[in-house]
């Protein structure tokens, strides 16, 4: 068993790891990786949805805007984040927080952890589709770069909404998929206990995503990330952010707009583009 | 008759009566075919009723025809395919199809993807599930895709993410708006995270459309839900909604059993989307030439 968990992983392992409890949430990275962290509230339309975390921070004497989907560790903490799960006002609040960085010309660093967007009446009420749209269709406007990781579950459309970046990244064992494993085998197999066969067939882990060219990078976990152990991680993920901003410092604002639609255009049927 | 089940419908106060026979036929080829599995449950043998899945009367198909595929008796929107549409709301013999042969693949090499899509193919006379093209709606000029409920239930895989890019970057190329029937069950899960990018890569498009000062229409009809209305559906300069579409970004299924909340009444109906601010206008299928028409012109001033 634990040969299995050091050498041949299976996908189904990965998506364990991905939900661990011990594995970092937003908030660890956010105060692991950046120098001071000023939180910001509210959406300005109906409330300020706890799945999410965002402000300004700190790195490599620059100030760059943070978004963070969070979630918890007790029930209690977990009933407060909502699992990570966000709501239109969510997503109405990250988009305040990337068009105010994009009006003062702050990067946005992205940390996608979410099993999914909230499904509930309210959230329908109060318009999940449209919140998640308006994000897709406005970030692609942002003229400063924006960076992606995933660093747990990366679910379906609740997660692409803050993952219309210039670059998305994801940690070894971290996950991005349409669907969950559960609710994909649930849907085309009508059999939920199918998971490990979903996980296998969806092309979901770092490695095959940035195979098919998802994703930009891989950061490797030497050992599966745990919050208590992770210097070392949070060190390299900010060396690579550091990195990713000089890299994009040469370029103009319509140059990151281009290159940001180009790499979403490319997604397309093999050989039509 | 119609017109008591539809009190809140109003209709535009502008423009003129529907000016030309019902059914127009250019040159289209009828390719919705009443031999498809969905279909034959529903219609008993010949083809000549259909039982209404709302109010369960039996009609006649005949009826339904000259009823804009309407159920006559309860006024429900029945489900129709993209070249009916096309007939029923473009100038005859306006509609250009553009990447036709424009097909999907199996990138996740998704066991029996290949068969149902050649099945399907070979059921609904389509190549994929979205028909866009350009053509003209009472003289105006404008882009136009309309989804196919029969498709894989309209799910938008590469291949549908890759039509609709192509024709809102042509549109925004050509000057034209853009006008777009969704009907559609989400992302195609047999394509996997390919599916979900197209979300993206849609949107981003209609961003470029929106900023070149273009108009963009949505129309959702039923059932709009998942990845399609978490994106193209939902960001039209104008949204429209037929009557008793259901429209949602969960399914109310997966609300129920996940959240265990009890549902509202006409969860997720055009009609609720409106209540919450989310429809501009709700539109009978007699008026809805009318209504593009009207907001085609009205955007084409500058």
């Amino acid at each position: 068993m634990e040969q299995k968990t050091e050498q041949v992983r299976t996908t189904w392992d990965r998506v364990q790891t991905a939900r661990e409890e011990k594995r970092p949430h937003a908030s660890d990275y956010i105060a692991k990786i950046f120098d001071g962290f000023m939180e910001l509230r509210g959406d300005r339309l109906f409330g300020d949805d706890r799945a999410v975390i965002g402000g300004i921070a700190g790195i490599g004497k620059r100030y760059v805007t943070v978004i963070g989907q969070q979630k918890g560790r007790s029930a209690k903490e977990n009933r407060h984040r909502n699992f990570g799960m966000m709501k239109p006002e969510g997503y109405r609040k990250a988009l305040r927080l990337m068009k105010q960085a994009d009006k003062f010309g702050r990067p946005v660093i992205l940390f996608i952890d979410t099993p999914g967007a909230f499904c509930g009446v309210d959230a329908e009420e109060r318009g999940q589709g449209e919140a998640i749209a308006r994000n897709l269709f406005e970030m692609a406007g942002l003229r400063v770069p924006v960076l992606a990781i995933v660093i747990g579950e990366g679910g379906s459309g609740g997660a692409l909404a803050l993952g219309v970046a210039n670059e998305v990244w994801m940690l070894e064992n971290s996950i991005y998929s349409v669907l969950s494993p559960e609710g994909f085998a649930a849907i085309l197999w009508k059999d939920g206990k199918r998971v490990e066969e979903a996980a296998e067939v969806m092309k979901i882990t770092a490695d095959e995503l940035c195979e098919a060219g998802i994703v930009e990078k891989v950061i490797p976990e030497p050992e599966a990330a745990d919050r208590e152990h992770m210097d070392d991680l949070a060190g390299y993920i900010k060396q690579e952010i550091l990195n990713f901003l000089g890299r994009y410092d040469a370029m103009t604002p319509e140059e990151i707009l281009n290159q940001r639609y180009e790499r979403f255009r490319r997604m397309a049927v093999p050989g039509s583009v | 008759m119609l017109r008591g089940k539809f009190k809140k419908t109003e209709t535009l106060p502008a423009g003129e009566d529907f000016p030309e026979s019902a059914f127009p036929t250019g040159g289209i080829p009828d390719t919705g075919k009443k031999n498809g599995k969905n279909r034959s449950r529903k219609e008993i043998p010949g083809g000549l009723f259909r039982k209404c899945d709302a109010c369960r009367k039996i009609l006649y198909e005949e009826d339904i025809r000259e009823n804009w595929y309407c159920c006559p008796e309860c006024g429900k929107n029945f489900r129709i395919d993209p070249w009916t549409r096309i007939r029923m709301l473009t100038d005859k013999g306006s509609f250009e199809e553009w990447d036709r042969e424009l097909a999907g693949d199996d990138p996740l090499a998704f066991p029996g993807y290949e068969e149902k899509l050649q099945s399907t193919r070979e059921r609904t006379g389509l190549t994929e599930a979205v028909v866009t093209g350009k053509a003209s709606i009472r003289g105006s000029r404008t882009a136009l895709g309309v989804m196919s409920p029969d498709f894989i239930m309209g799910s938008m895989g590469t291949a549908v993410g890759e039509k609709i890019t192509r024709m809102v970057e042509r549109a925004t190329a050509e000057r034209l708006p853009v006008i777009l029937f969704c009907c559609s069950g989400g992302a195609r899960m047999q394509e996997g995270i390919f599916s979900l990018m197209q979300m993206a890569k849609t949107s981003q498009a209609l961003k470029r459309h929106d900023e070149a000062g273009l108009l963009y229409v949505s129309v959702l009809t039923d059932p709009t839900t998942g990845g399609v209305t978490a994106s193209f559906a939902m960001l039209g300069d104008v949204i429209l909604a037929e009557p008793g579409a259901l429209i949602g970004f969960a399914g109310a299924r997966v609300i129920r059993q996940t959240i265990g909340q009890k549902l509202p009444e006409g969860f997720q109906s055009a009609e609720f989307l409106q209540k919450h601010g989310f429809v501009d206008r709700i539109v009978r299928r007699e008026q809805m030439r009318t209504t593009l028409g009207v907001l085609l012109q009205s955007c084409a001033c500058r």
